[in-house]
């Protein structure tokens, strides 16, 4: 057998693992691997242009295509660019497996060039982390991170090399036994058959259900049997921002996200409701609003496979640890078992109620002759696309519009930042989601301010020719924080505004790709069409828009989900 | 609430920060710490003192099952058959004058501690018993002789009876 060096030993690992495509930055302390790389014809590396973009588009990749992204950066700075990324990825709970450089272990600890402890940097924002000592431990540890960054709940996984661990004079036998056996890791999956008997027998017997589901679902890949249980039971179904297009946005069922900006209907639905059925979620603070008066008439049913995101901010009546696919399939066939059926006459009067709320058409918006609005943007983009593109966004008042008008109606098309909210995230994540789904439409729904965090990637997609949409909500202003300051802080509008923006047209010829101007209503959707068009290029299509328009509705800070206001008065 | 948590984990570089960490990262407090190898060297064993109540404490204990190191989490408060739990102080005391010197032995009999160093200026005392005692045999000395140094090594706790914590 032949001998292979630690970087090829990475190389072959990362192969026998599936991996095909490597987003990567080099430096010092990977040159021994960017050269083993060179060899490899299954790994295709997109080198991008900063190491933040490289881990976005891992994640993007991931969740994308559900399979685990990976990247690769150097030591020292090439690592800590890294953080945002990790950290974004980590609140999400995204599959990713971040491989830095390190200096030579005999370095270590010495203040040496482009040395930091990655590892303890990035120890509150990692699944796991690994420093491998030797070359035999790279192929071990790559195995457990991956293993460990796709099962349970999924998360990034670093795994430090430092340098003289793939040294080229160094050879040894490739370990070929893969399986992976870790007796301190053994997630849940499957639930508990009693607390799901429990659950069923409280769908049945509920008045006022509501199936409330989150980015666990998609990450579990439970959508048919989510829909059928909604279909079944005629549950009502909404959903946080990362569990959008789980179930389809455009059947009648759905109510709209909930949150801070979800739809009144939904929170309605949820403030009145007598059972959450909440599944994949973490009752985050920008869905619950105010813990103590959260869903005050509503039984719990938790689900999820992380048993610490139970009971942590929202109490639950019914905990059910496991897999949000499993968990379903097994309420299912309890219900079956059982021959359960849903509360008829409750869920008539029930639906009254609701279409009613819905009634209000809470995302309704005013409108200025002569000034496009972000909102239109979003649903012309939903018009050409037909609703089947996927959608990176960036972070602020964008994000909550395409959440709350494009109709997502399958998972994994909505790849954003909702945990940490990473203004940056969307462009880099779009490059990895184009790079993982060559065949679908990615576009990027940014804004003027975040699109400028990592604007440097239109080189990447030149270089390797990533024909990726991009749609900036220009209104020259940070519009979220705007309109926080107007809200909240008596309309002083401190350090928001954008005035001195480039020509984004003229920045993407600059890099070689092409550019639209557009800030007429009657243009917007002849824009849009024409860039969908293009369908080998590049193009950012600069949108002027209306620099105060508002995200609405809005729930009233420390209120319950029920307190919302509709319009700004 | 006083709680004891004890915490078996693999034996690897790391696996202790990750649990400290973990601990003022979700907003924990510390009292004391103790870890040592357990009679498996592959597998250590951390025992940890915190205040909080018991939902904390059942919070707490899932994030420290999330860690993929840890193996076993247990809060030592859980059995109803209690638990036994000592911690060791050594204490370093003036013991210059005929006097002092019987008042410090007459003290450590009625304690049960142990003079365990002896210098013509200096004793150690060994004192082993439960954090309260402990505190209460320090205190008994402080107000007798002159203390120079203390050292506590934190509380170690296991349950009494058939309630075994076992990787």
């Amino acid at each position: 057998m032949a001998l292979l060096t630690g970087a090829q030993m990475l190389v072959r690992t990362l192969e026998d693992l599936g991996v095909e495509y490597l987003f990567g930055y080099p430096g010092g302390a990977v040159l021994d691997i960017y050269d083993a790389l060179l060899d490899s014809e299954k790994i295709h590396h997109v080198h991008g242009r900063h190491e933040q973009g490289v881990c976005h588009a891992a994640d993007g990749y991931a969740r994308a295509t559900g399979r685990v992204g990976v990247c690769l950066v150097t030591s020292g700075p090439g690592a800590t660019n890294t953080v945002t990324a990790i950290a974004t990825a980590y609140m999400d709970s995204i599959p990713m497996v971040v491989i830095t450089g390190q200096v030579g272990t005999p370095l270590i600890g010495s203040d040496a060039f482009q040395e930091v402890d990655t590892v303890g940097i990035t120890r509150p924002i990692v699944k796991h982390s690994y420093l491998c000592q030797s070359a035999l431990d790279i192929p071990k540890f790559v195995r457990q991170a991956f293993y460990l960054a796709s099962s349970g709940r999924p998360g990034p996984v670093v795994v430090d090399i430092p340098k003289d661990c793939v040294r080229p004079s160094l050879r040894f036998e490739y370990p070929e036994d893969a399986a992976v056996h870790m007796r301190s890791y053994n997630p849940t999956r499957t639930g508990h058959r009693g607390q799901i008997k429990r659950a069923c027998k409280l769908l049945a017997e509920a008045q006022r259900p509501v199936l409330m589901i989150g980015g666990g679902a998609v990450i579990a890949k439970a959508s048919d049997k989510l829909i059928k249980l909604a279909h079944d039971f005629k549950l009502p179904v909404t959903a946080t921002m990362m569990g959008l297009g789980v179930f389809p946005s455009t059947d009648p069922q759905f109510i709209g996200m909930l949150g801070m900006h979800g739809t009144y209907e939904a929170n309605q639905a949820m403030d009145k409701s007598d059972l959450v059925l909440a599944i994949g979620v973490r009752f985050d603070d920008r869905v619950t609003n105010a813990i103590d008066k959260f869903c005050p008439a509503a039984k719990i049913v938790h689900v999820d496979i992380d048993p610490a995101s139970i009971s942590k901010t929202v109490t639950a009546d019914l905990p059910i640890v496991g897999d949000a696919d499993i968990v379903t399939g097994q309420i299912l066939d309890t219900i079956a078992d059982l021959k359960l059926s849903c509360n008829q006459d409750g869920l008539k009067s029930w639906w009254e109620q609701i279409e009613e709320w819905r009634s209000l058409d809470s995302l309704k918006y005013a409108t200025t002759p002569g000034v496009i609005q972000p909102q239109d943007i979003v649903k012309s983009l939903y018009k050409a696309t037909h609703g089947d593109a996927i959608i990176a966004t960036d972070v602020g008042q964008h994000q909550m519009f395409v959440a709350q008008f494009y109709k997502f109606d399958k998972p994994n098309c909505n790849l954003t930042s909702g945990g940490l909210g990473t203004m940056g995230y969307g462009f880099p994540a779009a490059i990895g989601a184009k790079v993982g789904c060559p065949d679908k439409t990615v576009c990027l729904v940014t804004g003027d301010g975040s699109f400028q965090m990592n604007i440097q990637e239109l080189s990447t997609c030149l270089q390797f020719n990533i024909p990726v949409k991009i749609f900036i909500c220009d209104n020259e202003t940070l519009g979220m924080v705007r309109q926080w300051q107007k809200l909240f802080y008596r309309g002083r509008i401190s350090s928001t505004n954008m005035q001195s923006n480039p020509d984004f047209v003229a920045v993407a010829k600059a890099y070689g790709h092409e550019g639209i101007y557009v800030d007429k209503p009657e243009e917007l959707d002849a824009a849009i069409e024409k860039a969908l068009s293009m369908q080998d290029k590049l193009v950012v299509v600069d949108i002027k828009c209306n620099t105060d328009a508002m995200v609405l509705p809005m729930q009233q800070m420390r209120g319950s989900m029920a307190d919302m206001f509709l319009n700004e008065d | 609430m006083r709680q004891i948590i004890s915490i078996l984990l693999e034996n690897e570089t790391g696996a202790l920060s990750r649990v400290v960490g973990l601990f003022s990262q979700r907003g924990y407090n510390i009292e004391d710490i103790t870890a040592a190898p357990t009679e498996d060297k592959s597998v250590s064993r951390i025992t940890i003192l915190t205040e909080g109540d018991n939902i904390a404490v059942e919070r707490i204990t899932k994030q420290l099952h999330k860690l993929v190191n840890v193996i076993k989490v247990s809060s030592l408060a859980d059995d109803h058959e209690g638990i036994v739990e000592r911690e060791i102080l050594f204490v370093k005391v003036q013991c210059i004058g005929h006097t002092v010197r019987s008042e410090i032995k007459d003290l450590c009999e009625i304690f049960r501690a142990e003079i365990v160093d002896v210098t013509p200026e200096l004793y150690i005392l060994q004192y082993v018993n439960t954090s309260s005692e402990v505190d209460r045999f320090l205190k008994a000395v402080s107000e007798q002789v002159d203390v120079v140094e203390t050292v506590r090594s934190g509380v170690c706790g296991i349950f009494r009876g058939d309630h075994s914590l076992r990787a």
